[in-house]
């Protein structure tokens, strides 16, 4: 018979101690001064943006700029995979689209993303950061890295290594989406 | 959506938002960056066909498409192979040799861009069929509305003017009603198609009904389109009648325009410059609502094509997911 696994790989506190270990590592790189700022990818990514921005904060005692990013506009798939990912399923009023409160000229941007996988949504958030402006630099923070990258793209800020079949999901559970916070590794069982 | 988008009727409700929601979430905000363009259709080809007049329209599927990164060609009837002869048919054969992704058209007669459907590879759109039908505007008045009322169900809207003749009114009558809208049709009797009150919507002949209209949608008196037949007495005792004019609009009240204007006949020049209509805001939209249009037709008809080892544990989960489902409600 066949089923489906699921499994807990990271639990709320591993997951939340994993957030402030990439705060501290941001911190102890940074050499930006200001010039730092948070960009997180939709939907979770964004919402761990947030959450690192909070943790900055409460370190520097400084205020870190946090933007969020849609990168539907910039996938390199818009022709091929169409609508199995950007298609709204439900009208939401509420949708919510880029926002940078902030210029990004000159600033040293970090990218926040819950998976990093092929590498592919990195790129097309790096090409959309282009157009509103010229980072000095641009880092990566991810919480989990899954391997089976397609592109040259590496993250400056793992918070876990998981490596990982292709045909396996995972699923980066967060409080503010999900109502809770937990990664789970699902897969077919033989 | 669908393949193509010939008619309002072409798309749902649901489809309506859902599109509406990608206009604003994505395109609305791109005129105030700097870089005020997307990748998104690199490399597609779109064909703006008009035969027939246009600014507002030509000009924003123009830029819509280049500001979605397509290559756009423009071909205009006064100066294509149309004025030699050519058939729409054959006209439409040659476009699409050169493989378009889209083809906006405008003609002057009614159900052209579904005929044309028959011929090519590419998605049509109408951007105006003689008195048919114009379902972008539709789409962009729908949009405008949904900036300033939380909810449009309920909402009483006021079609006035040259309704036989305009496909605005066709559109706008059938979107309205499909997003909740209560319609009423002013016009004189002449200038309102017979039977029009079988679609649902209320039929008056005087000004008088504006009063009891949250807004108010003025179209323009088409007189090139009167040739034919004598619809007014005199142009003098059309504006006397329904010539709409700050005194008829009471506060609160949205004027829309579908454009272009003609001051003094339809609308009062006043009316035009005071802040009271949404005409400007109505072109905005266009903007932003066409883009999301041109994006979703392509994206929302793509074939599926994951790469083959996710689509398989994909099924593999989906499967599993649904005999634990089962199973679970057996136990339960």
């Amino acid at each position: 018979m066949s089923g489906v696994f699921l499994r807990t790989v990271v639990s709320a506190d591993q997951l939340g101690r994993t957030v402030i270990r990439i705060a501290h590592e941001i911190l102890e790189k940074d050499q930006s001064g200001d010039e730092l700022a948070l960009v997180g990818i939709h939907t979770r990514g964004a919402f761990l943006a947030g959450r690192l921005a909070d943790l900055l904060e409460q370190f520097s005692g400084r205020e870190v700029p946090v933007g969020e990013l849609d990168i539907s506009l910039y996938r390199d798939d818009v022709a091929a995979r169409g609508s199995l990912t950007i298609r709204p399923k439900l009208p939401h009023p509420e949708v919510r689209g880029t926002n940078l409160p902030f210029g990004v000229d000159e600033k040293t941007i970090v990218l926040v993303d819950d998976v990093l996988f092929t590498g592919r949504t990195i790129r097309a958030a790096v090409d959309a950061l282009f157009d509103y402006g010229r980072p000095a630099r641009i880092q990566l923070a991810v919480l989990v890295d899954r391997g089976h990258r397609e592109l040259p793209i590496r993250p400056d800020y793992v918070g876990k290594n998981l490596p990982t079949a292709v045909g396996e999901r995972i699923n980066v559970l967060l409080q503010e989406v999900d109502g809770v916070d937990e990664i789970v590794l699902e897969g077919a069982a033989e | 959506m669908n393949r193509h988008l010939l008619s309002i009727n072409d798309i749902s409700r649901e489809e309506i938002e859902s599109v509406l929601a990608t206009a604003r979430k994505d395109f609305l905000g791109l005129p105030q960056r700097n870089i005020k363009k997307v990748p998104t259709l690199r490399g597609r080809t779109i064909i703006d066909l008009f035969y027939e007049n246009s600014t507002r329209t030509s000009t924003s599927f123009e830029l819509a498409g280049k500001r979605l990164s397509a290559d756009v060609i423009n071909v205009k009837s006064g100066s294509s192979a149309a004025g030699k002869g050519e058939s729409l048919k054959d006209t439409v054969l040659t476009l699409s040799a050169y493989r378009p992704d889209i083809i906006v058209v405008r003609h002057p007669h009614v159900g052209a861009p579904a005929f044309i459907s028959r011929f090519t590879e590419a998605h049509v759109i109408n951007a105006g069929d003689g008195k048919g039908e114009h379902p972008t505007q539709c789409l962009l008045d729908i949009f405008s509305l949904m900036q300033v009322y939380r909810s449009l169900k309920g909402l009483k809207v006021a079609i006035v003017g040259d309704i036989f003749h305009s496909r605005v009114a066709r559109s706008n009558l059938l979107g309205f009603q499909k997003m909740g809208m209560k319609v009423t049709l002013i016009a004189p009797p002449a200038l309102l198609p017979r039977g029009v009150e079988a679609l649902g919507a209320e039929v008056s002949h005087s000004l008088d009904d504006l009063a009891g209209a949250d807004v108010i949608y003025l179209l323009r008196l088409q007189t090139e389109r009167h040739q034919d037949a004598n619809f007014m007495p005199s142009l003098r005792e059309y504006i006397d009648r329904y010539c709409v004019g700050r005194r008829h609009v009471r506060r609160g009240q949205r004027v829309l325009h579908p454009g272009p204007i003609n001051r003094g006949v339809e609308i009062e020049s006043e009316l035009v410059d005071s802040d009271g209509n949404m005409i400007l805001q109505q072109v905005e939209a266009g903007l932003a609502v066409r883009m999301a249009v041109l994006y979703r037709i392509i994206v929302d008809n793509a074939v599926p094509a994951a790469p083959a080892e996710l689509k398989e544990g994909g099924r593999k989960i989906k499967a599993a997911r649904r005999t634990l489902n089962r199973e679970l409600q057996k136990t339960s």
